[in-house]
């Protein structure tokens, strides 16, 4: 199944390395490879044990790329950086996506509402990598504002840290900001637009309340519900889009992992990734329908 | 057509003729005939934009216009292969998974909705990784299907349930009309229109992943689509050297192509739910 077996690779190297090998030892060696890389038996059995060791434990064996280091203790190191990207400008895009959107779809003669949402339907089609490139090129290379690929100083004083954490994630901050909010403008604009047509808008508008107090209190609850849910959906897929922005930009978190992985056949660590992503996912989804009903009242489980 | 025409907003019928100029650059001047792109060293490289290269040359020699053409014909040539797969069988299993009821349709029901919940991204990084170099246009096609049928098939499952109980359903039925019948003639017009809006969509998707994985060296590597054209230029420094119709031109190609599908998209969609409205 794999392109290049990665045990026949090292017991290869080995042997270069070393001269001439004992046909004996070396088939030994060869077993006790297979058995820390998770290789040995049939593909049930194989699977069995990384469904147990891989998806219970966060076990996913050595590193092939940096051996013997495990490849879940270097994902554990590179994990807090995209968390911390991914989640703050998801949750920026959140916020400030939906209020542009409130009042795009609130006041859709005004002529801002139609340029904001003009704005982000240009934006949000466009591929995250290219709108990280158009970014890239223009304020890091045209402009030097910021450097061309992120460095994060780990061994300074906490103040460097965050200093440099900081400098090397506004661009890739900024990109996923851009796309993120385009789509909640537009959902939100579509969703307040419809909530603003229901009859009970038109008899707050009668019983004379200010148009604030209409957009916050009658059309801003009754469409945040739906897309409460579709944040929690997103928070799942935040690994998508960082993966891409993080490889452009060099910024050393889980994506620019699996690109490193990937050009040293680290299967372990491709794995590792990828699985911790895809749990992510199904755990942002399931929390999704538990708290469900602590937002919206009308659904309850029994 | 006409009709339809004079329904559309404008930002749609932009989106329109952007997509139908796309068209006939990536499969009527495509025709044409030139130099195969790829040859490194045909021309001089780093030429300015001339009347006789439209966007210069690239530093392996290679003419950008029609890197460009190509990269337009095979990226397009890979979104509709995988949108008419995804179309195609989502139709089907959603129409199998709607009518049949039972046990088949609770399993093919699970089957979809995990392919619906799972991040297609991962998935195909790790699957083209293992197939790493070997990929073939064809081969990449079929897995960027594999994604792209489970979000049709669950709608046009909830679709079928719906129609199934309608009155000219039972009409059909009583008239004696076998299963395959009622199902052609009288569910798939319904499904044909809603498919084509999903057909578009499931295109711009599967670009967009050629593109993100070619980003990542994981498309095929003689493969000339537009994320391929992309990443090469950012490989060769095209930044740096300032070439800049070298890696502008497919970028602003992507855009261009992105926003016109996607304004054509909500454009169709809002012309059919007026069409419902009324």
């Amino acid at each position: 199944m794999f392109p290049s077996d990665p045990v026949e690779n090292m017991i290869g190297q080995m042997q270069a390395r070393s001269g001439q090998m004992d046909p004996k030892q070396m088939e030994a060696l060869r077993k006790s490879l297979r058995i820390q890389f998770g290789l040995e038996g049939s593909l049930w059995e194989q699977y069995t044990t990384f469904l147990w060791k891989g998806v219970l434990h966060f076990n996913f064996g050595p590193s092939l790329m940096s051996y013997p280091t495990p490849a879940g203790e270097i994902i554990s190191t590179y994990l807090p950086y995209t968390l911390f990207l991914s989640l703050t400008s998801t949750i920026l895009a959140w916020i400030i996506g939906n209020l542009i959107g409130l009042q795009a779809g609130f006041r859709k003669d005004k002529r801002s509402s139609k340029v904001m949402e003009g704005i982000a339907i240009c934006i949000y089609p466009i591929p995250y990598f290219i709108i990280a490139l158009v970014i890239q090129i223009v304020f890091a290379f045209l402009l030097g504002w910021f450097p061309l690929q992120s460095d994060i100083n780990t061994t300074g004083s906490m103040a460097t840290l965050v200093a440099s954490l900081l400098k090397a994630s506004v661009l890739p901050a900024l990109s996923l900001l851009l796309v993120g909010t385009g789509w909640w403008i537009i959902s939100m604009k579509s969703l307040s637009g419809t909530t603003a047509q229901e009859d009970f808008v038109l008899y707050a508008r009668y019983r004379g309340l200010p148009e604030n107090v209409i957009g916050r209190k009658y059309v801003l609850r009754n469409s945040i519900l739906t897309q409460i849910t579709a944040l929690a959906m997103s928070l799942g897929g935040v690994f998508n889009g960082a993966i891409m922005t993080e490889i452009i930009f060099g910024y050393p978190g889980v994506g620019t992992l699996i690109q490193k992985a990937i050009l040293q056949s680290d299967y372990n660590m491709i794995l590792g990734c990828i699985t911790i992503s895809i749990i992510a996912v199904a755990t942002a989804t399931l929390i999704v329908d538990i708290i469900y009903p602590l937002i919206d009242p009308r659904i309850r489980y029994s | 057509m006409k009709k339809l025409w004079k329904n559309l907003s404008n930002p749609a019928r932009a989106g329109i003729v952007i997509t139908v100029f796309f068209l006939i650059l990536g499969f009527v001047v495509y025709y044409f005939p030139h130099v195969n792109p790829f040859t490194f060293d045909t021309y001089a490289s780093r030429l300015g934009p001339s009347s006789e290269h439209w966007l210069g040359t690239s530093s392996m020699g290679q003419d950008v216009y029609w890197l460009l053409i190509e990269a337009i014909h095979n990226s397009l040539l890979i979104g509709l292969i995988v949108a008419t797969i995804g179309t195609v069988v989502g139709v089907f299993v959603g129409l199998l998974a709607g009518f049949s009821g039972g046990t088949l349709d609770r399993v093919l029901s699970v089957i979809t909705d995990t392919f619906v919940v799972i991040p297609s991204l991962p998935i195909l990084i790790l699957m083209t990784s293992l197939m790493k170099g070997k990929t073939t246009v064809v081969l990449m096609a079929l897995v960027l299907g594999m994604f792209a049928w489970a979000w049709p098939s669950r709608q046009i499952r909830s679709m079928a349930l719906s129609i199934k109980e309608r009155d000219f359903i039972h009409t059909a039925w009583f008239s004696g009309e076998g299963t395959v019948q009622v199902v052609l003639t009288e569910i798939l017009p319904y499904a044909l229109t809603w498919s084509l809006s999903n057909f578009m969509n499931a295109t711009l998707n599967a670009i967009a992943s050629e593109s993100s994985l070619a980003v990542l060296g994981l498309s095929p590597a003689n493969l000339i689509s537009l994320g391929n054209m992309i990443q090469w230029a950012r490989e060769r420094n095209a930044i740096f050297t300032r070439q800049w119709f070298w890696i502008g031109s497919p970028i602003v190609a992507t855009v261009l192509l992105f926003i016109g599908l996607f304004l054509f998209i909500t454009g169709y969609n809002d012309y059919l739910s007026m069409k419902r409205g009324r």
